[in-house]
């Protein structure tokens, strides 16, 4: 055993060190596999053809993915629109109205909301969701608007707690010199509390968005898959991670890697909105 | 602190080594191992006959995993594993192997229940694939979109139609894809207004079989060479197979192995 405890410190400190940075070395291992599997039908087949292609029929030897793109781009606005407003509020109400009792009840229950996994919300949404629009609205019920409400609702935790602590960390002295001037709590919340709050609330969207493009399990049961780019909300689409997790199992040769290559494609648009999120919390917080 | 450290890292140690020592462990000399993988529609099937086998031969262990008709392919070629599972016919570049035709399995062009049609030409159906026929008033019906729904690129079933309903035609990009016979099958028996296709040993009451050229799909139209979409389910060897492999494809091809078969829906060689 170590007996100088000076010694004994450094140690504890080093293998710390070691089992910290292995997670780093997990994204790295990660990164380093995907691009190595997907790059070289990029060299192959051209950067172009891939990210701006619309046919994908990779046993006929076309990868196009654009259509994709553009779908996942959909839905995650389409998620935006309805979990936005829906979150943001209830920050705000949670922030500023709510009592602690109250709280004490909402906040693990979103917390709830957070853990329940990806295939239930996926399975009531086959259930629910797409019967209830093929039956009152029209089309197959596997849509757009389908697959935007189901992950309007998963990204409902992340944009409700990260801008609930950017409310949260609004000083409270800008409330109070706020209602010194006579605003009421309304004025205030609005014409103080939440431009302040701008970043991080900026933030919790764009984390949500990346919390909706990554989505997998849940889109695959109901977004219908179809290979065109939607021209209505009621059209059925196919995501990045959609294509993904439906062709895996079948996929050898290029078909594979073509797999691989919408991992990359995935993997940068995810890496650019975290950068974006994480900027925006940097510069004002 | 340190020791408890010192501790763990003995302990998974030992794991590891312990974990990676059993397969050879359980591989003893007395034991006879079939590995088989390949197509995700006869898997199942497989692993029953398998069941069945290793009841009598305790001595057998047999090996059954998925991963797809060309993968399975892919891996007999590659000598990886000792029969490949395929439920399409082979293509170019892959000749060179060793079929055995265990059985035929029709697929049945399904419709929900509520769908008062009951009969399509094999023509009407590519057409629909293909994305020229859209609503369901060209047929006779009502003027409502069809919900086509279709397999994912890369699945035995879906190169299977493409082959025998499409014939060269591509299936239409705007077509709903679904990745298993199940989903196929749950979207039709939900959707009044779906058509897709599915294994016809799936058929059952919450799915509507449709009549294909005059001809109803069933064991015995599929039997007489009435019914067209059929495809054979297919064991491929590299080269002649072992000893122990050729007693298991005996068993599967004898009265008992078909009689299995046949009890699941699928088409065999004996009445």
């Amino acid at each position: 055993m170590i007996k100088n405890p000076v010694k004994k410190e450094q140690l504890v400190k080093w293998v710390l060190v070691t089992f910290a940075l292995s997670s780093l070395l997990f994204l790295f291992l990660i990164f380093i596999f995907i691009l190595f599997e997907g790059l070289p039908l990029f060299h192959k087949i051209g950067l172009k053809n891939i990210i701006l292609g619309f046919k994908w029929a990779p046993t006929k030897g076309s990868f196009g993915i654009f259509p994709m793109i553009v779908s996942s781009f959909l839905v995650t606005f389409g998620a935006l629109i309805i979990g936005a407003p829906m979150g943001l509020s209830c920050a705000i109400y949670l922030a500023e109205y709510s009592g602690k009792r109250l709280k004490m009840f909402l906040k693990p229950a979103l917390e709830l909301l957070a853990g329940i996994p990806s295939v239930v919300y996926g399975f009531l949404g086959v259930v629910y969701i797409v019967p209830i629009i093929r039956d009152y609205i029209g089309g197959s019920g596997f849509s757009l608007l389908a697959t935007s409400i189901i992950l309007g609702i998963m990204i409902l935790p992340t944009v409700i707690s990260i801008s609930f602590d950017a409310l949260m960390s609004v000083p409270k002295t800008y409330r109070e010199g706020s209602f010194a001037m006579g605003a009421t709590k309304w004025q205030t919340i609005h014409k103080v509390v939440i431009p302040a709050a701008k970043s991080g609330i900026l933030a919790s969207f764009i984390l949500g968005m990346g919390r909706a493009i990554g989505e997998t399990m849940a889109v695959i049961m109901i977004a219908g898959n179809a290979l065109r780019i939607p021209s209505s909300i009621l059209d059925p689409l196919r995501t990045l991670t959609g294509n993904i997790a439906l062709e895996l199992a079948y996929a050898t040769g290029d078909h594979r890697l073509g797999l691989f290559s919408t991992g990359i494609v995935l993997l940068v648009i995810i890496m650019i909105l975290n950068y974006i999120a994480n900027f925006g919390i940097k510069r004002k917080m | 602190m340190v020791r408890k450290l010192g501790i763990i890292v003995v302990a998974l140690a030992t794991l590891i080594i312990s974990c990676s020592n059993k397969p050879a462990a359980r591989a003893k000399k007395d034991k006879h191992t079939i590995t088989i993988a390949g197509s995700t529609s006869v898997m199942p099937f497989t692993e029953k006959l398998a069941e069945h086998f290793m009841i009598d031969h305790r001595k057998f262990v047999i090996d059954v995993q998925g991963g797809g008709s060309t993968a399975g392919i892919q891996a007999c070629l590659n000598n990886t594993v000792d029969i490949g599972m395929s439920s399409r016919e082979l293509k170019e570049g892959e000749k060179m192997l060793n079929t055995i035709t265990i059985c035929y399995d029709g697929i049945a062009i399904v419709v929900h229940p509520k769908n008062p049609l009951k009969a399509l030409t094999m023509q009407q159906v590519s057409r629909i694939f293909n994305g020229e026929i859209k609503n369901w008033d060209e047929l006779g019906w009502i003027k409502r979109k069809i919900d086509a729904v279709t397999r994912e690129e890369g699945s035995g079933t879906r190169s299977s139609f493409e082959e025998l309903v499409m014939k060269g035609r591509g299936i239409d990009d705007g077509i709903m894809v679904q990745d298993s016979n199940g989903s196929v099958k749950e979207v039709v028996a939900t959707d009044p207004y779906a058509i897709g296709y599915i294994s016809l040993g799936l058929v059952d009451e919450r799915v509507k079989a449709m009549t294909i050229d005059g001809v109803i799909p069933s064991i015995r139209s599929i039997k007489t060479g009435k019914y067209k979409i059929v495809r054979p389910f297919l064991y491929v060897t590299n080269g002649e197979l072992d000893e122990d492999g050729k007693q298991f494809v005996k068993f599967v091809l004898s009265k008992d192995g078909q009689g299995i078969l046949k009890k699941e829906g699928l088409v065999g060689f004996y009445d």
